[in-house]
């Protein structure tokens, strides 16, 4: 029993951090229709500025810093490559993002270099609170609190905020949208910088002890990798799917890693993912795609 | 050798044009020649290159053949797939079960290795073929993510099955090609033409070089043929295709068959490269059948343009190439590998961010990638 909750707490806390990274990932789609591979990588800068920073100005002011650098590249990309490119094909967007992601993730890996793999879950790295025979990790506690209090916070924004409205009318049509006075490139820019932001704060849960293992920043691209079945399966065009996409992705990784191996909880993931794509070719929630001949 | 192949890059590569006027028949003796020009060079290449620079070109011509088979599935028939690597790994392990015998607790038929190459190329078409109740039924962004499950999939089977793929330490190894009695990993017959000795290098070059020139053959027929047609009506559109007669899941199907037959074979060909050597990867995202080497193969096919075979062959010149020949050309030139902070700029981070730029650039200015750039060169001669 005890096993079962604990497969369950980490599943939730696991979950909730995809969730957040997987809610940006949809965000960027409502808004550009932009698949953004570069997602795991505005995670890895976000951490990375994070590590930079720590030692100067403390792990507080070194986390904002890095959750604005994170939003700040996200609207530099999308203001930079992806305005510039308004006629190419969703797919060739994804692949120029493919691209983005390579650079980044090249780059920061050669400045993180063979040094010790750094951690940022300075304040919640050992709290450990017990809970009905089964302990929950600080970072997955808290990555938990935070998600519930963001999710939340951006469901309310995006169902009663002007911001939200806008955000919703452009990706129910955009061309009607610019015609009733809705600034585009303001909404996609606030989509990238919220997703550049979401991902930065799901980093600092990510780097840490309970969540990466030993390799710490070093493995948090490839941890935030599991965003993108989870963003699929919940459906691209769905917020609320996001959030089950995570919860749904983190339960398959915790109880594949308790019952089977951890080898195979990574793949877990992506099986749970093939057996919902095809029995729902558009994710559980997604926006089933008109298509006119 | 990419200069020697990308030859024939530059020529026409029709991208959506279908259908070819008949040839001239003086043309096409022309095209015979240049054929048989490339054949004479392709032969004497290794007798007048070093041996690292053979290494290299060999290592190119392995992604040339497995670019060309991506370049199809996505350029041709529009199915994005992250799953290549996976059908490297298919290929590798298929060929090297067929070809070893049984020893020290793996498992092996002990097949003859032309065949076994041939039975390999099969399973991995096969394999390709299978993945039809996914690929038919997703599209786009969709089908992209879910064919990168195989690499997942690919990964664990080969770390939890080491008799069939070896150990992630330590690997298994396959035969070399013996083809009647001639091997192309050892030296045996002893060769050597114009004085210059036939070693496992030289031996390797002839046998890519012609397995790539076939692989291109048989992918121009296809893509200039009925299959290729087909491909087209489906990724123009699914609905119309199937208004038109196209059995849509069929040609899906068809589509990753092909492309997993020249993963396969690409994979065959990492196999013989590594000397032999199959091991599977520690970490899924980086190794050689790695999602890093799928994404590596999907930028060389963006790079070259997609749907164009000569771009591919130019693609994995440029991607795989590029880490090989740093080192080389910068030889006993210190200066020449700079270094920052104590973490150097190494062949394989510049070759990274120089890919990943180029897609950058190339999905920005230049759609069509190199092949669009060849064509615009070739069209300026042509019309004076």
């Amino acid at each position: 029993m005890s096993t079962f909750v604990q497969v369950l707490l980490n599943g939730t806390g696991r979950g909730a951090i995809y969730a957040l990274l997987a809610l940006g990932f949809v965000v960027i789609y409502k808004s550009t229709e932009v698949i953004n591979f570069a997602h795991g990588s505005l995670a890895l800068f976000g951490g990375y500025i994070v590590f930079a920073l720590k030692p100067t100005l403390g792990w507080f002011g070194a986390a904002l810093c890095g959750v604005v650098a994170a939003a700040a590249l996200g609207v530099l990309i999308e203001r930079v490559l992806l305005a510039n490119a308004k006629l190419a094909h969703q797919d060739s967007l994804a692949i120029l993002t493919i691209g983005v992601d390579i650079i980044i993730l090249t780059e920061v890996t050669r400045r993180l270099g063979t040094a010790s793999a750094p951690f940022l879950g300075d304040p919640y790295q050992d709290v450990r609170v017990g809970f009905l025979g089964a302990t929950i990790e600080g970072p997955e506690l808290f990555a938990l609190l935070t998600a519930v209090v963001l999710i939340g916070g951006f469901f309310v924004a995006f169902r009663f905020s002007t911001w939200g409205l806008t955000m919703r009318a452009q990706s129910e049509n955009k061309e009607a949208a610019a015609l009733m006075g809705i600034r585009s490139w303001r909404v996609t820019a606030s989509a990238w910088a919220l997703g550049g932001a979401l991902a930065a704060i799901a980093i600092l849960f990510i780097a840490t002890l309970p969540v990466a293992g030993g390799a710490g920043l070093t493995a948090a691209h490839t941890i935030a990798f599991a965003a993108f079945p989870a963003a699929i399966l919940g459906g691209l065009t769905s917020p609320g799917g996001a959030v089950v996409g995570g919860l749904v992705v983190g339960l398959a990784e915790s109880s594949a890693a308790q019952y089977i191996d951890n080898d195979f909880a990574k793949v877990a993931v992506y099986l749970v993912m093939l057996v919902v794509l095809v029995a729902r070719p558009s994710g559980l929630f997604g926006k089933v795609e008109q298509v006119r001949v | 050798m990419s200069d020697a192949t990308s030859a024939e890059a530059p020529g026409p590569q029709p991208d959506g044009h279908v259908g070819m006027p008949a040839v001239h028949p003086r043309r096409s003796r022309l095209r015979w020649l240049g054929w048989g020009a490339l054949a004479v060079v392709l032969f004497l290449v290794p007798i007048y290159l070093p041996g690292q620079y053979l290494i290299v070109s060999t290592w190119v011509m392995t992604g040339a053949v497995g670019a060309m088979g991506l370049t199809m599935l996505i350029g041709q028939a529009g199915q994005l797939s992250l799953a290549h690597s996976f059908f490297l790994l298919v290929g590798g392990v298929s060929y090297t079960v067929l070809s070893s015998d049984g020893t020290d607790g793996f498992v092996g038929l002990g097949l003859p290795t032309a065949l076994s190459l041939v039975l390999a190329v099969v399973i991995s078409a096969l394999v390709g073929a299978a993945f039809a109740p996914v690929s038919g039924r997703l599209r786009g962004i969709y089908l992209g993510v879910a064919s990168l499950s195989l690499v997942f999939l690919g990964w664990w089977l080969a770390r939890v099955l080491p008799s069939i793929a070896g150990s992630t330490s330590s690997g298994r190894y396959a035969d070399d090609l013996n083809l009647f009695g001639f091997d192309f990993g050892e030296k045996s017959p002893t060769l050597a033409i114009l004085g210059v000795p036939i070693g496992q290098n030289e031996r390797l070059f002839w046998l890519y070089a012609a397995l790539t020139l076939i692989a291109y053959l048989v992918a121009r027929g296809a893509v200039d043929g009925r299959v290729g047609r087909a491909w087209r009506a489906v990724r123009d559109n699914e609905a119309a295709a199937t208004v038109m007669g196209v059995s849509v899941v069929r040609q899906k199907a068809t589509a990753f068959a092909v492309s997993g037959a020249y993963a396969g074979l690409a994979g065959v060909m990492v196999v013989w490269w590594y000397d032999g050597l199959l091991k599977p990867d520690e970490a899924v995202d980086s190794g050689t059948y790695s999602t890093a080497v799928a994404i590596a193969y999907l930028a060389m096919v963006v790079i070259g343009g997609l749907g164009s075979l000569g771009g591919a062959i130019v693609g994995a010149a440029v991607v795989f190439g590029t880490p090989l020949i740093i080192p080389l050309l910068s030889q006993g030139d210190s200066t020449a590998v700079l270094s920052s902070g104590g973490t150097a700029f190494s062949p394989v981070v510049i070759t990274y961010l120089a890919y990943g730029a180029l897609v950058v650039l190339i999905v920005l200015f230049e759609p069509g990638g190199f092949a669009a750039i060849g064509r615009r060169i070739a069209g300026r001669f042509t019309r004076g």
